[in-house]
């Protein structure tokens, strides 16, 4: 029997095992959302921006390992995804994105509510389709959740003009796809992986950075058997928290920008390096050339060839899944006689130990204004125990949030690390604690990032998400206000928010429970005053210390053993 | 360094701009492209002539491979290779110039195409260098107008790039 292309796009999400698609209706979708409507296979959730409809999926990909769907209408609908698709494609997260398009005698015509929708997102999508054909539909979005979550994955766009929709044609879901110019490595090379281990072996100061390939390769129980095997020390970067438990005597932490001094300088002055599923990014090693005035090996495993040697040389590539590879070297060590050097272990971790005891994450714990380091940190400490997702935007809090709630598990920590996207936190919320139900969701936020995606607390009102949101209210854009200290003369230009909203008025108006937390006596109460409110969304706005910076730090262009310490 | 770079693509509306595209986005340079469909009709084939340390160049041959379009890429200048330029030139060819212009494409191998009172148009094919040094060694002023369709090129011998 014959059925329409949007019947035929609702079937194939169906049999994809869609459970969510997020979305906002518009013109060129509206055959898309009729047929929405008459079935119950998939839900459907309403946002109220297309910004919003990205995110959410993206944070329910990031905490389901199962790719995000969302579906938007055509010319603004694409524009304002247009950052949700960019934030999704520099982490790599797995999606697939419906837009709707004008009909296709239209294209070109600038018609209403046009764009070029393949050509805008085509720098920030994995890979994008234009459906010219209602022939062609199924196989295409068949063939965009293949490469959407395999190999490294991202984010794959299929633009749907609205007479594709209403055209008739035969439905069969493809079982399998097969593309001759898309075959994702995943074994890792034998040779290299030998080679890598005796490398591992010689090594009298080795080190494991573990970044956000981990997480997205669900590699954490293979990565953490691997280095506890070892002994050696392991960091995660900020995408790849969880992917190491952090409360493990092996953990230095976060390295980075923002990271312990212990994990930046174990990384400066290791004499082996093993890089996985991690990019060498700026915001990680810091400046290169400084990087590479000290002498080490590095060898480097990842799923993307153009990972491997893109800002650094390495010594020993490998290009394969970080699961696969991590379990091959895991079997390889138990295999093969060699051992590591036990008594160099020995001293290196000393060294390691006279850095961690630099204590770089103190801060004033007797202030009498609340700390925002207090706040996370009760947080961990009140639900470290429990089923709990922590999501944040960007900024000073997402920092806080990163170097003080102790990730032991992967898919806990979920945040916007390549694009920076601030706005992010509520929608990531939303989307997570749709694939868990039953789990703490927490936001952690600071009042200029919640505010780029507010009205989402309507959302979040129409489909009852009991999300927590941590505010840490500083009244200041508190990173960039950071760097004006540091780097501007303590010139504030336009990071003060002169006329910030009630926030508990405003969480009351949409419907929602709001507190505000002034004293650091109270953080505890509150706290656990919220997370017993099982089905409510409960705002809490903590005024916190302006002035408090984020440490350790490595300005800009510096070297990562270069930081600047409280 | 100069490299030519070869490529298999499906051939399908938008695989030349992603190929344009990941060359400006990432800042490589492109010193000419050239594409159209080979005797399979489902694939276009590419050559683009870049220049970049040996780095870059790998940074270049790994984000065309990870493009989804791209079937195959072969750096040609890694191996030996021909390589070939078409170039169109409308010289001026009047009074005692014409004879010596004649002469000029004759020594360069060109052939003369189109014959006016006053120009010819010459059609001369090599490598990039051979169309430069025709250029070069014209008298200034004569040349009206050129077009060059920028290089192809092939492995030598048993080097084939096919499916």
């Amino acid at each position: 029997m014959e059925i329409t292309g949007a019947e035929i796009t609702v079937r194939c999400l169906a049999d994809e095992g869609v459970e969510y698609v997020f979305g906002y209706p518009g013109g060129a979708v509206l055959h898309l959302y009729d047929e929405l409507f008459k079935q119950d296979r998939v839900k459907h959730i309403l946002v109220r921006h297309e910004q919003a409809a990205v995110h959410a999926a993206d944070g329910y990909a990031r905490v389901s390992h199962r790719p995000g769907v969302c579906l938007v209408t055509s010319g603004p609908g694409v524009t304002n995804a247009v950052t949700g698709i960019a934030t999704a494609y520099m982490d790599s997260i797995p999606m697939v994105v419906l837009t709707g398009q004008v009909p296709t005698h239209a294209i070109g015509q600038d018609a209403f509510q046009e764009v070029d929708t393949v050509g805008i997102t085509r720098p920030c999508v994995k890979h994008n389709f234009l459906v010219k054909d209602v022939k062609d539909l199924a196989a295409t979005i068949k063939k965009a959740f293949y490469i959407a979550s395999t190999g490294r994955p991202g984010p794959v766009l299929v633009d749907i003009p609205k007479d594709v929709t209403t055209s008739r044609c035969e439905y069969v879901y493809p079982e399998s796809v097969h593309l001759r110019s898309y075959n994702p490595v995943v074994k890792g090379h034998s040779g290299q992986i030998k080679k890598a281990l005796s490398l591992l072996m010689e090594a009298k100061r080795p080190m494991i950075y573990a970044g956000g390939g981990i997480i997205l390769g669900e590699a954490a129980a293979e990565l953490t058997q691997f280095v506890r095997s070892l002994g050696f020390p392991c960091t995660n970067t900020l995408m790849g928290l969880g992917g190491f438990p952090a409360t493990d005597p092996q953990s230095l932490g976060m390295l980075g920008m923002h990271g312990t001094y212990e994990a930046n300088m174990a990384m400066q002055h290791c004499d082996v390096l093993l890089a996985v599923g991690a990019r060498f990014d700026d915001r990680v090693i810091g400046n290169p050339k400084h990087f590479f005035q000290e002498d080490r090996k590095i060898i480097h495993v990842d799923v993307d060839p153009s990972s491997i040697s893109k800002r650094v040389k390495v010594d020993v590539p490998i290009v394969g899944d970080v699961k696969d590879v991590l379990a091959e070297m895991s079997r390889q060590l138990a295999a093969g006689a060699l051992k590591p050097d036990v008594a160099a272990l020995k001293a290196w971790w000393t060294q390691i130990e006279l850095w961690k005891a630099r204590d770089c994450l103190k801060f004033d714990r007797t202030s009498a204004i609340i700390k925002p380091q207090m706040v996370v940190e009760t947080l961990y400490r009140l639900t470290k125990d429990s089923d709990t997702y922590i999501t944040s935007d960007v900024g000073q809090h997402q920092m806080w949030a990163a170097q003080f709630y102790k990730f032991d598990k992967p898919r806990r920590w979920i945040n916007s690390g390549g694009l920076g996207t601030m706005g992010v936190g509520l929608p990531y919320a939303m989307g997570a604690q749709l694939a868990h139900p039953d789990a703490n969701l927490v936001c952690i936020t600071g009042e200029a990032s919640i505010q780029m995606c507010i009205q989402e607390l309507s959302t979040c009102k129409q489909y009852r998400l009991p999300i927590k949101i941590v505010n840490l209210n500083n009244r200041y854009m508190g990173m960039v206000r950071q760097w004006q200290e540091f780097f501007h003369g303590n010139r504030y230009a336009e990071s003060y928010m002169d006329a910030l909203p009630d926030f508990v008025k405003l969480a009351e108006s949409y419907g929602h429970v709001g507190m505000r937390i002034e004293k650091p006596a109270d953080i505890e109460p509150a706290l656990k005053e919220a997370l017993a409110l099982k089905d409510q969304l409960v705002f809490m706005d903590f005024v916190t210390d302006q002035a408090e910076n984020v440490f350790p730090m490595v300005p800009g262009g510096k070297g990562l053993s270069e930081m600047i310490l409280v | 360094m100069k490299h030519i770079i070869a490529l298999l693509l499906e051939n399908e509306a938008g695989a030349l701009s992603r190929v344009a595209g990941l060359f400006s986005a990432r800042g490589y340079n492109i010193e000419s492209l050239t594409v159209a469909p080979t005797e399979d009709p489902t694939l276009s084939r590419m050559t683009v002539v870049t220049t970049g340390s040996d780095e870059i160049i790998e940074q270049i041959t790994k984000q065309l491979n990870k493009l989804v379009d791209v079937v195959k890429v072969v750096d040609l200048s890694e191996g030996d290779h021909i390589e070939r330029e078409l170039m169109l030139v409308k010289v001026r060819a009047s009074g005692k110039d014409r004879e010596e212009m004649k002469r000029m494409a004759e020594i360069f191998r060109g052939r003369i195409i189109d014959v006016t009172d006053k120009t010819y148009t010459i059609e001369l094919t090599g490598t990039g260098q051979k169309l430069d040094a025709f250029l070069e060694a014209l008298e200034e002023g004569v040349v009206l107008e050129t077009v060059r369709t920028g290089a192809s090129g092939i492995g030598r011998g048993e080097r084939i790039l096919r499916i």
